[in-house]
């Protein structure tokens, strides 16, 4: 019982009802239930990057390239779109998922076989990608006119009164979670990240569990690139600009050290309705949206302190670590 | 894991010169140089030669205080929004009617006090610098969002104008004399004192380092200070360069900052790399950038060139050796 209460989760459970509380005392409007699932609905984008993110930095990676695979997966779709309207949507979500996992694979390779450092691989894809989209368009945009209905309707359409895209990111939280949980390739994230000497030992290929981190992020950033481009009805070069920062702040947020082998999908999922509540909620608490930005990067300093704080050993030290010292 | 072996000979110094990051880099920049100037009949020309250097004086300056900070094993992600955050400080104090005295030290304090508050929490607090500086990157900047919102602020007094658009001798702008002085600043600290050894020794292994007698924390708070500063500098440089402010300054600048480090040699994970080799990334970067701009080739295919660039150099000797042990 004290372990759920210290917990990391619970804590950050606690934060978020207060915030709740205090918009709700202010603005009643903004927690009845409609509006929350409509927050909830909004922040489902980041909710699933979120999760991506979290296994690769799990593996004591990062995935910078998240945003910008979202954008070209999302312009690929659209174009293919324009090109053959008739084309079922079911194959233009596997072929999103698809391409999304290819530039997922991508990243994977580079790291797993020349073992380049994760945040130069994908600090390089992230703006290979979206110079490639600027490629594929010489910088035009795919308007909403030029989208087919049923390409458009997907993210929409309602289903026991919530809309698909929030049911995807219900699903993917229940689904990650068996996965990190129940399954071994879940379990060798965390023995990655966590102690990758003793993972090697254990018979866990490294280089490997984190190829499959990055291929998973690649997947989930193709799927939320074709729902992004189907929901908002455009695509263009700069779709999601300097969304992979808040997809990390979601996760820094929630729990998950960057130091590789400490998270849950829970706490990711909590992380991003964090900052999706305060987005949402600043224009209507009359705040400027222009303070977003440093409410945000506030709150992932306040996030990495109390975490740090958490993960404190306690006992006598005898002999400091170099890493703490001052 | 890779096994090392112990060679029955040394390489000669002069071979082992050759052979370097350094000279492979020298090749790629005059390899560029010699073909823009094949490509474009307007290359070379003194006047757009030297106008061509602005596109990398700013960011190097940051770039070898950034070089330091990596070799040490941290990481500043903030940088570009120092510079915004800087550039909107003196933007006020315009309003206030300060004059050019003022304006450059307010830019460098503000400068100053934001490596502070870096170096603090990762020194201090024991926290990892790649989340804590993402998190104020988001913070420098949001700040600047909330003191200026969409607005802008000009009106600079004319003197304010040289630092970024004054011109020392002929050509020779200040900014490039600038750079070149740092350039050697820097490269006097790294390979000739006692700091810089101790900056290489902190990478290669913090604790051997902290047991040596090195104290690890102040190092690495004086090399955020030395960031921080850096920023301010090029802050005052880019102001004055373009005589505005807007909240938006600078954006995107601590990717290619980051990118112009490890082109240059440095390990990202730390422990290596040296100042020379960041001085010819930057000519490398600013005469492919210089060079495609004169072809006509729009900015977002150049970060293809860049980020190509970036997992090129790093991939192709190690998938070169990958073949030759084949």
């Amino acid at each position: 019982m004290t372990k759920l209460i210290a917990s990391r989760e619970a804590l950050l459970m606690l934060a978020i009802a207060v915030l709740l509380g205090i918009i709700a005392w202010r603005f009643p409007a903004f927690v009845v239930p409609s509006n929350l699932l409509s927050v909830f609905n909004d922040t489902s984008p980041l909710i699933l990057l979120a999760i991506g993110q979290m296994i690769v930095i799990l593996t004591k990676c990062i995935d910078l390239s998240v945003a910008a695979n979202l954008a070209l997966t999302g312009m690929v779709v659209s174009l293919i779109n324009i090109a053959a309207p008739d084309l079922p949507v079911i194959f233009i979500v596997l072929i999103a998922i698809g391409f999304g996992t290819l530039l997922g694979m991508f990243n994977g390779i580079l790291v797993w076989k020349l073992a380049i450092p994760p945040i130069v691989v994908t600090l390089g894809t992230m703006t290979i990608f979206r110079g490639v989209i600027f490629l594929l368009t010489e910088g035009k945009w795919v308007n909403s006119h030029e989208m087919s209905d049923s390409f458009k309707s997907i993210p929409r359409t309602d289903l026991l009164g919530l809309p698909i895209l929030s049911w995807i990111a219900v699903v993917a939280v229940i689904v990650f979670t068996i996965v990190m949980t129940r399954t071994s390739l879940g379990r060798a994230f965390y023995a990655a990240g966590g102690n990758p000497h003793a993972a090697t030992y254990a018979g866990i290929n490294v280089g490997k569990t984190q190829f499959w981190a990055f291929t998973i992020s690649g997947a989930i950033a193709g799927l939320t690139g074709y729902l992004w481009v189907s929901r908002f009805a455009v695509a263009y070069v700069d779709v999601a600009g300097g969304f992979e920062l808040t997809v990390v702040a979601a996760c820094v947020i929630g729990g998950v050290s960057i130091m590789g082998g400490i998270g849950t999908v829970f706490g990711a999922l909590l992380g991003a309705l964090f900052l999706g509540i305060i987005a949402n909620a600043l224009p209507v608490v009359n705040i400027s949206p222009f303070s977003q930005m440093a409410i945000s990067g506030g709150a992932i300093i306040i996030a990495v302190i109390v975490n740090a704080q958490a993960n404190r050993t306690t006992g006598r030290i005898i002999l400091k670590k170099a890493e703490h010292a001052a | 894991m890779t096994t090392r072996s112990i060679p029955d000979r040394l390489q000669s110094p002069l071979e082992r010169k050759l052979k370097s990051w350094e000279s492979l880099l020298l090749l790629v920049a005059i390899g560029i140089f010699v073909a823009n100037s094949f490509a474009s009949p307007y290359f070379l020309n003194a006047w757009n030669l030297s106008d061509a250097t602005f596109n990398f004086t700013e960011k190097s300056m940051i770039a070898f205080a950034m070089a330091l900070l990596i070799i040490s094993g941290e990481i500043d992600l903030s940088v570009a929004s120092i510079i915004a955050l800087a550039s909107t400080a003196m933007g006020a104090a315009v309003q206030m009617g300060v004059g050019t005295e003022g304006l450059v030290l307010i830019g460098l304090a503000t400068g100053l006090v934001c490596g502070a508050f870096n170096g603090i929490l990762v020194t201090g607090l024991g926290l990892p610098s790649i989340v804590v500086t993402i998190g104020t990157m988001s913070l420098f900047r949001g700040i600047s969002f909330i003191i200026l919102g969409d607005q802008a602020y000009r009106g600079y007094p004319p003197e304010f104008a040289f630092f970024g658009q004054g011109y020392v001798w002929w050509v020779i702008s200040f900014e490039f004399v600038l750079f070149a002085i740092i350039a050697v600043i820097y490269g006097v600290i790294l390979h000739m004192t006692n700091f810089g050894r101790a900056v290489y020794a902190i990478g290669n292994n913090p604790t051997g380092a902290l047991f040596s007698g090195i104290r690890v924390g102040r190092v690495k708070f004086i090399l955020f200070l030395l960031t921080g500063l850096m920023s301010g500098i090029a802050a005052v440089c880019l102001t004055s360069r373009l005589g505005s402010t807007r909240p938006s300054i600078a954006t995107g600048w601590e990717l290619e900052i980051v990118t112009m480090v490890v082109l240059g040699g440095v390990n990202i994970l730390g422990g290596s790399g040296s100042i020379p080799g960041v001085v010819i990334a930057a000519f490398v970067m600013g005469l492919v950038t210089f060079g495609l701009g004169l072809l006509n080739v729009p900015g977002i295919v150049m970060s293809i060139v860049i980020g190509g660039l970036l997992i090129g150099v790093i991939a192709l000797p190690r998938l070169w050796s990958m073949w030759r042990t084949r």
